[in-house]
């Protein structure tokens, strides 16, 4: 990793290193689901190299999640932070690059240099049960192919693919079963947390008002509703906006476990990768990157 | 003409339960093809399609209970595209009026709707038992009718099936008065249900014999569950970890130790060797431990194992690694059946998996072992010919070497021995599944050696159509033959041209069949539904996915626009 600088947190990367991340990755890249249009562009130059050693590990979907998150290095001052949501089973605890951070100032350069392919869906999956094996697929391109093989059962893998997906804690979201995706709400400074079903939403506006009902008493502000989860993402000066009013900013747990910025990714997509949701202070968030993983792990962990 | 009334034969043939004893039965003559249909009260249909719910009506006036099976077996595997059939309500219209006392309906790979099933609730008076497995097309508000409306259920069986999970009210829905209760299945519904409303439930029903409960439910939740329920059966338990430490392995070691009757145990979800231990009172009675969604690694198992003496039947997963196999081997003399599951099938990064010399451990220790279903990365001719040797009494017989085409590791030989020395030895078998790298020698020695094979599934193997011939000439008892990704063509499906009408059915998808050769098929044998699945890309010529089954009932009127019934 590189010497830990003060960068200014909204660093962009040049495409080029995100693309030399993905190649070194164990996939091809047309096997993935072709992202590109939703693909963060995080992450300072020269980051991308170290980072996620084990996407080869990742199904399509996971590939380009984990491919699109880049921990900002520079907020580790201590240069480790080997905190990972889901070390576990996954002997991913090396991964624990510090992309909470990344969250707040999660910024969709990446469109620009979009090119808008649609998805490429996974070759020969016929059914919407297709899914199951984003969900869990890591392999080699060659064996994700294959419909049907190996012949085993659809909760089977379901629930295997949630197995290995999460730590030792017990599963906190459902997984497989098409009508019903309850994942914990978190808020900062609230002293019990709520559950919320992604499937009776929509779109992230509806989430928004969710949540809104949920923790009424604790105004998400004007920023959650309109602007952060409108899905555009956010400019430079908005995001410093929030922060400075003290204004919560709506963060989730991806399957990787890395905590992301809600309203990047389409809604169906962030409906596929939520694990859990937290809603942020504002004033936590902003330069106070260790203090914050320090009580942020030690929440989750608690949670 | 017969010697006793009619009263009395009926009488007697009332005792006979099998449906093939039924149908011998029915064929010795007219008399007592009367007596047999008049008292026969359970119709077990393989192929929903072979018969009409109105032919079925017509022959069988007093049917209380139904087993109706409708996809081929790889809709499991996503390879029959949704909207194919075997929608269960044209039966349902059908019963309303033929079956208003019908008690039972078992539905396995049948489409079933939310309408369908608030239909069944509310139509039949009397109905008891509902068992759905495999099946899709509906959600819980369906379930929801089910509990409501069926005052006398004493069975509620809901597993593995593509639904629509909107959330645990219809557990809410069961009625105060309702006591008779005696299965309960929702390990495979994933929301939760309210804990109040089942633990009302367990307390009442006294008569519960099965209960097994989804992964929400708590270790904690299970020991109020237990206590409500000493006299189970059949267990399947929640999540088997708890975060919180409130000290409840003392209380649940007594309260499994309670359950005198328990004889097959599953779920334990995330079991670790904290919490595993508190079954080990009950374990000296299990004869079906399912630890197939527990990832216990080999240490954890042993342990539980060494108390585990009168187990038949076991499921695991591949996490207990050889070792774990050992243990098997060491622990359960009297095993009869052994399944294990690949804890994850993509990747072979994570976990290793079991190996050939896992089994053959087994195969020393448990000499009785008849079924076996085996994940695996990889395998040799000789071990499989140890196995053999080792346990001769082989019914089923289901090896899938993960990997599409993989030879013997060690000597890079195709697994035609494999099979040849279990075909050969095994002389019981009825089903097999193979796999790995074969050549047709494989087929010649099934297709010569298998004379009580029913079931054959085939997957990337064969070299040519002598494959599938040698199969099609040989196997004097083959029923169900499913075929994928085989280089078998024309030649090799016309090739069972005689053989077709005596078995229920023959899937075959990614082979060389093109449509002459199911037109062909198809004039020849009018008996025989062929149906074809047309692919979205690809010519008109290929015969993408076949599938042909014998049939009273002609063509189907059901069939999507991508269905072709030849």
């Amino acid at each position: 990793m590189s010497v830990p600088l003060e960068h200014d947190y909204i660093g962009l990367s040049e495409p080029s290193s995100m693309d030399k991340t993905s190649e070194s990755s164990n996939h091809s890249s047309e096997n993935a689901l072709n992202l590109k249009a939703t693909e963060l562009r995080l992450g300072l130059p020269g980051l991308g190299q170290d980072l996620e050693k084990t996407p080869c590990k990742n199904s399509p979907v996971k590939s380009f999640v984990s491919g699109a998150k880049r921990g900002f290095s520079d907020v580790n001052l201590d240069g480790s932070c080997k905190w990972g949501f889901n070390g576990g089973s996954d002997g991913d605890s090396a991964k624990g690059s510090c992309s909470t951070t990344s969250v707040l100032f999660g910024i969709n350069t990446g469109l620009e240099n979009k090119q808008t392919q649609p998805p490429i869906p996974l070759p020969v999956e016929e059914k919407n049960k297709a899914s199951v094996t984003t969900e869990n697929g890591r392999a080699p391109p060659s064996k994700a192919q294959v419909v049907g093989w190996p012949p085993i059962r659809s909760f089977r893998k379901n629930t295997m693919a949630s197995n290995l997906s999460k730590n030792e804690d017990v599963a906190e979201r459902n997984s497989g079963c098409g009508g019903c995706l309850y994942v914990k709400v978190s808020m900062d400074g609230a002293p019990y947390l709520r559950k919320v079903d992604l499937k009776t939403c929509k779109n992230y506006s509806q989430l928004s008002k969710a949540l809104e009902k949920m923790f009424g008493r604790f105004t998400l502000g004007q920023c959650t509703s309109n602007r952060l989860l409108r899905g555009q993402g956010l400019s430079e000066s908005n995001l410093k906006d929030l922060l400075h009013h003290d204004e919560c900013v709506l963060t989730y747990e991806d399957k990787d476990g890395d905590w992301m910025l809600v309203g990047d990714v389409p809604w169906e997509m962030f409906v596929d990768l939520c694990k859990r949701l937290r809603i942020m202070k504002g004033s936590e968030a902003i330069g106070l990157a260790p203090r914050f993983m320090e009580k942020s792990k030690n929440q989750l962990r608690g949670v | 003409m017969c010697p006793f009334p009619d009263e009395v034969l009926e009488r007697v043939l009332s005792l006979i339960d099998s449906h093939k004893d039924r149908s011998s039965v029915s064929l010795v003559c007219k008399d007592w093809y009367n007596a047999e249909r008049w008292s026969r009260r359970h119709v077990f249909i393989g192929n929903c399609y072979s018969v009409s719910p109105e032919i079925v009506a017509a022959r069988f006036p007093r049917i209380r209970s139904v087993t109706l099976k409708g996809k081929p077996r790889f809709s499991d595997f996503n390879l029959v595209p949704e909207d194919w059939g075997a929608d269960v309500h044209p039966w349902l219209s059908v019963f309303a009026t033929a079956y208003p006392f019908l008690e039972e309906l078992r539905l396995k790979r049948m489409a079933i709707s939310d309408e369908s099933l608030e239909f069944l609730a509310t139509n039949f008076q009397g109905f008891k038992s509902l068992s759905l497995l495999s099946c899709d097309g509906f959600s819980t508000d369906g379930l929801k009718a089910i509990a409501t409306h069926c005052k006398n259920l004493t069975e509620f069986d809901i597993q593995e099936n593509g639904i629509d999970d909107l959330g645990g009210h219809w557990l809410s829905c069961f009625p105060e008065t309702l006591t008779s209760l005696q299965v309960l299945n929702f390990a495979s519904l994933n929301s939760e249900v309210s804990f109040e409303a089942l633990e009302k439930l367990i307390s009442r029903s006294k008569s519960l014999r099965v209960l097994k409960v989804n992964r929400n439910i708590s270790l904690d939740q299970l020991q109020k569950l237990l206590l409500h329920a000493p006299q189970l059966i059949e267990l399947g338990t929640g999540t088997f970890m708890q975060e919180l430490v409130s000290d409840p392995i003392k209380d649940l070691k007594n309260t499994f130790g309670n359950c005198k009757k328990l004889v097959t145990l599953s779920g334990l979800w995330d079991a670790t060797p904290l919490y595993l231990p508190v079954i080990y009172p009950a374990c000296v009675n299990l004869t079906f431990l399912n630890l197939s969604y527990a990832t216990l690694r080999s240490g954890e198992l042993a342990n539980l194992l060494s108390h585990c003496k009168n187990l038949r039947r076991l499921w695991l997963l591949d996490t207990v690694g050889d070792k774990g196999l050992e243990a098997v081997g060491s622990s359960c003399p009297l095993l009869e059946e052994l399944r294990v599951f690949p804890a994850d099938p993509f990747d072979q990064e994570i976990f290793l998996g079991v190996t050939e010399s896992g089994f053959v451990s087994v195969s020393h220790g448990c000499p009785k072992l008849r079924y076996v279903l085996y994940f695996c990365r990889q395998m040799t001719n000789a071990a499989v010919a140890t196995i053999a040797r080792n346990c001769p009494d082989f019914t089923h017989f289901r090896l899938c070497i993960m990997n599409p085409g993989q030879p013997d590791y060690l000597t890079k030989q195709p697994m035609d021995e494999a099979f040849g020395s279990i075909v050969k030895t095994c002389t019981k078998l009825q089903r097999l599944a193979v796999s790995g790298l074969l050549t047709d020698r494989t087929f010649e020695y099934i297709g010569k050696y298998s004379k009580n094979l029913e079931t054959l599934s085939i997957a990337f193997a064969g070299s040519s159509d002598l494959g599938m011939e040698y199969v099609m000439g040989g196997c004097p008892k083959l029923r169900k033959l499913e075929i994928r990704d085989c280089p078998f063509g024309n030649a090799a499906l016309l090739s069972g041209l005689t053989k077709y009408e005596s078995m229920r059915s023959l899937w075959m998808s990614a082979c060389n069949v093109t449509m002459n050769g199911c037109e062909v098929l198809a004039k020849e044998r009018p008996r025989l539904n062929v149906e074809v699945m047309k692919d979205e890309d690809g010519d008109g010529s290929q015969a993408h996915k076949v599938y042909v089954y014998r049939t009273v009932a002609g063509p189907r009127r059901d069939a999507p626009p991508f269905v072709i019934t030849l």
